[in-house]
């Protein structure tokens, strides 16, 4: 692969060709936000809180969805990026119920974290307050629409590592909404097989476990590297017996 | 079939028509069809064979002529005359042209459309030259006015690299919206290596009262079919699609009827006009969603997966449909093709402006007084189109905007009327060319009324992949809804200006990326009216009822209330 220098904040990076904006920015250890990306699911790049400003013509774009290429230049966190950033973080607490003080995930939600990360003290549009239910009628799990961001994590990893193609999306626009098995409920899903990777990669208190209460809920996503690893190299590192732990 | 049998075949049909002593044209498109047209043809034909004059004169079933307002619209076509025109008719009027126009040469003159109309003085048909002249249900009537003669010259005559330079030097650029150079992507194709790739016409048209697209595909569906082959020869590609919108079943019909009537013929299938050259052609229908206009999504739903954008790169040209090198354009940009090949680039780079060639076809609506198809050369000004064309506002009324592109687009205001209609004049206004609607605009419109309701639009089109469209657009609605209430603050508006930008600049596709274009344009050359709206609480063209008063008024709104309602 050919090594590549892109500028970044000012400074000469090196990369690889086939690397996306994102890596590089990481490999760098520069925290640039992220909603729908997760290490080792497909990219989506549908929650735009990536976007980065790429060189003189002074346009945004996508850094989870856009490959690195020779020479260029970007800046990750322009004045114009965090307001925008802001935007869409506000954007998302007005759509749906995000009401955290009650909520599984309160203090380990990505949502959150991103938010007061940049500062966000108050939203500035109408709150939708969309009248959406819960589903638990699956026995270990939940789904509550009210903390769904739609970053189909959830339709990722269980379509492309699980196979099972439980999670689709139904509707459009504000009215879209996570699905299993052509909006049956959860539990009496026949392609389920119950793993537990969507409760895993879920960014919010969206899925989670049957029983937990506020602030229980624990996600861990090491175990997709450990997966992919596993299948592509053939390596199945393990810590105590388990794959490694930990979660961003 | 080869190049000698589709002569013999043209020119059969050719004698076969010249038996006629008249012809009696009757537009069978959408407009005149809900106006009644399928009556008027049965009393077309009702009253020639009562009269016994079947072997004299003929019924012919075509498409839009063009002043669809004024439909039924039937021409009449007698030997060594000039056509002539018939407005809004009825079965009596059907009967009476058959009687005294067709048999006696008096025509009917209430119903007469006059020929010098400006209306059609000041067209020009490059695209739509067949469209209200033939039969498109029947092959032989394309064929009869050259119809595949181009395709077989390209197959014999050029190159697939010749048939790509031809198509840049004409200077044809995509009538999708976008203006991209339509050689120049050909040729992107062309040169991507692949063992598969295909071709798409994009026939989903969705802005709203727009329908050129629509109507070339039931005017004159081979030569849409005929642009695709040649493009399929110029690419490399041997599979096209055509992607029509769901709520065009009859132009899915007569497409369907016209790609078969072609393979029966050899003129496409395997081994086109026998040569080497194979191009099958499928059609896909659309379900209703305007997103599926944007071409990933197209895609997508093409490959039967959920019609929701991705982003670019990889752009169709390097990998669409299921990962293989994919040429997409407009139906009307493929009903440029043949008259390219026939004519020559020279002769189409004749036509129109320096960076915008050629012909545009516009849907004329709105409160002008001749609603309809039109086909201009670019450069025409917008007064020629709305004041000669379109004969101007209705009512003696006042010309108050021009709103192009669709939801996409912006509204153009009175001072810019003699701009030249091309991309790049259109874009330095704040709008654009758009795929082809027009809608003209009277003091009666309010302009924050406008933009809510195309911002209406797209919130429901969001597909809801990205967060700045999908909630974003919600978002906007809601403030112009205050707005045109009365509940409007400054502070509103502020926010609506930062959104309107942000979401410009971080959706994912061009839904979202032109979703705040309406506002924008409409802020940029009518802010008072955003003004007027908010701090007085009035409409001054009377649209907007404001009965709502801001939050924080409610104080003192609330006892004046109850005291009324008392
Ligand atoms: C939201 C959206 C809707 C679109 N709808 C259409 C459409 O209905 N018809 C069309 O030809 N192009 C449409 N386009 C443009 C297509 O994405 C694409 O650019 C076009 O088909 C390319 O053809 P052209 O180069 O011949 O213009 C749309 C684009 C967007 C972003
Ligand atoms: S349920 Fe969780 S993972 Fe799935 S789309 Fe919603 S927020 Fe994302
Ligand atoms: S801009 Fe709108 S239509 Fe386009 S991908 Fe985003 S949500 Fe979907
Ligand atoms: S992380 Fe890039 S768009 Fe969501």
């Amino acid at each position: 692969m050919a090594v590549i220098t892109v500028t970044i904040n000012d400074e000469l990076v090196s990369g690889r060709t086939g690397q996306s904006l994102l890596e590089l920015v990481r490999e760098r250890g520069i925290d640039l936000p992220t909603l729908c990306h997760l290490d080792g699911l497909e990219e989506r790049g549908g929650c735009r809180l990536c976007m980065v400003e790429v060189g003189a013509t002074n346009r945004l774009a996508a850094a989870c969805v856009t490959p690195a290429q020779e020479g260029m230049v970007i800046y990750t966190h322009s004045e114009r990026l965090v307001r925008y950033r802001r935007m869409i973080l506000e954007l998302l607490f007005a759509e749906r119920n995000h009401v955290c003080a009650v909520c599984v995930m309160n203090g380990r939600c990505e949502l959150q974290r991103e938010a007061y990360t940049i500062g966000m003290d108050h939203v500035r549009y109408d709150y939708l307050t969309p009248d959406l239910p819960m589903d638990a009628s699956h026995e270990r799990f939940v789904i509550d629409h009210n903390r769904c961001i739609l970053c189909t994590r959830c339709v990722r990893v269980c379509d492309s590592v699980e196979g099972a193609h439980t999670w689709d999306v139904m509707g459009r626009g504000v009215n879209c909404r996570v699905i299993t098995d052509l909006h049956q409920p959860w539990g009496s899903s026949r392609s389920c097989t119950s793993c537990g990777k969507c409760v895993q990669v879920c960014p919010t208190g969206a899925l989670h476990a049957k029983g937990s209460s506020v602030a229980e809920m624990v996600k861990h996503h090491d175990f997709l590297q450990w997966i992919l690893d596993g299948r592509e190299k053939k390596q199945w590192a393990t810590r105590n017996g388990d794959p490694v732990e930990g979660g961003r | 079939m080869n190049r000698a049998d589709l002569q013999t075949m043209a020119q059969r049909e050719q004698e076969k028509q010249a038996r006629f002593q008249c012809r009696l044209l009757c537009c069978a498109s959408t407009p005149c069809l809900s106006s009644g047209g399928a009556a008027v043809q049965q009393a077309l034909q009702d009253a020639i064979k009562e009269s016994e004059a079947s072997a004299e004169v003929a019924v012919v079933s075509t498409g839009c002529m063009g002043p669809c307002s004024r439909g039924p619209v039937v021409t009449v076509q007698v030997q060594g005359e000039d056509d002539v025109y018939y407005e809004n008719v009825t079965p009596e009027t059907a009967r009476q042209i058959v009687a005294d126009h067709a048999l006696a040469g008096q025509p009917v003159q209430e119903k007469l459309l006059p020929s010098d109309l400006p209306f059609f003085a000041k067209q020009t048909k490059v695209v739509l030259s067949n469209s209200g002249l033939i039969d498109p249900e029947r092959l032989e009537d394309y064929v009869a006015r050259g119809g595949y003669l181009a395709l077989a010259y390209a197959l014999r005559e050029m190159t697939p690299e010749e048939v790509c330079v031809e198509i840049s030097q004409s200077g044809l650029r995509g009538r999708g919206g976008a203006g991209y150079p339509t050689g120049l992507k050909w040729d992107l194709v062309r040169k991507a290596p692949s063992d598969k790739k295909y071709v798409v016409a994009n026939g989903d048209e969705g802005d709203p009262g727009a329908y050129m697209d629509r109507t070339l595909m039931e005017s004159d569906p081979h030569r849409v079919l005929e642009g695709m082959a040649i493009a399929g020869y110029a690419v490399g590609a041997e599979q096209g699609f055509i992607y029509v919108r769901g709520e065009y079943p009859v132009a899915a019909k007569r497409l369907e009827r016209a790609i078969r009537a072609a393979e029966r013929r050899g003129l496409l299938g395997s081994r086109v006009l026998d040569s080497s050259f194979s191009f099958r052609i499928d059609i896909r229908i659309g379900a209703g969603a305007f997103v599926c206009g944007e071409e990933t999504a197209l895609m997508a739903s093409i490959m039967g997966r959920r019609g929701q954008p991705v982003p670019r790169p990889p752009y169709p040209a390097q990998s669409g449909l299921w990962g293989h090198p994919t040429l997409i354009n407009n139906v009307e940009t493929f009903g440029n093709i043949v008259p390219i090949i026939e004519h020559g680039a020279q002769w189409y780079a004749g036509i129109g402006t320096e960076k915008s060639k050629g012909t545009k076809i516009f849907a004329l609506a709105g409160k002008v007084e001749n609603t309809g198809l039109i086909e201009v050369p670019m450069g025409i000004t917008l007064r020629e189109i709305v004041f000669d064309i379109g004969g101007g506002i209705p009512d003696g009324r006042e010309f108050k905007a021009a709103q192009t592109g669709g939801p996409s687009g912006g509204c153009i205001p009175p001072q810019f009327l003699d701009t030249k209609v091309d991309y790049e004049s259109l874009k330095a206004l704040g709008s654009i060319m758009g795929s082809g609607g027009l809608i003209v605009m009277d003091d009666q419109s309010c302009m924050p009324d406008v933009a809510k309701f195309f911002m209406e639009f797209c919130m429901d089109e969001s597909c809801g992949k990205c967060v700045p469209c999908r909630v974003g657009t919600v978002q906007m609605y809601r403030i112009l809804q205050r707005i045109t209430d009365g509940s409007a603050t400054l502070q509103d508006l502020e926010n609506l200006e930062d959104l309107c930008t942000m979401v410009r600049e971080t959706s994912l596709c061009g839904l979202g990326q032109s979703a705040p274009n309406p506002v924008l344009s409409t802020l940029k050359y009518f802010r008072n009216e955003y003004e007027d709206h908010i701090e007085r609480r009035t409409c001054e063209a009377g649209v907007c009822e404001m009965t709502e008063v801001p939050v924080m008024a409610l104080v003192e709104e609330l006892p004046r209330r109850i005291r009324a309602a008392a």
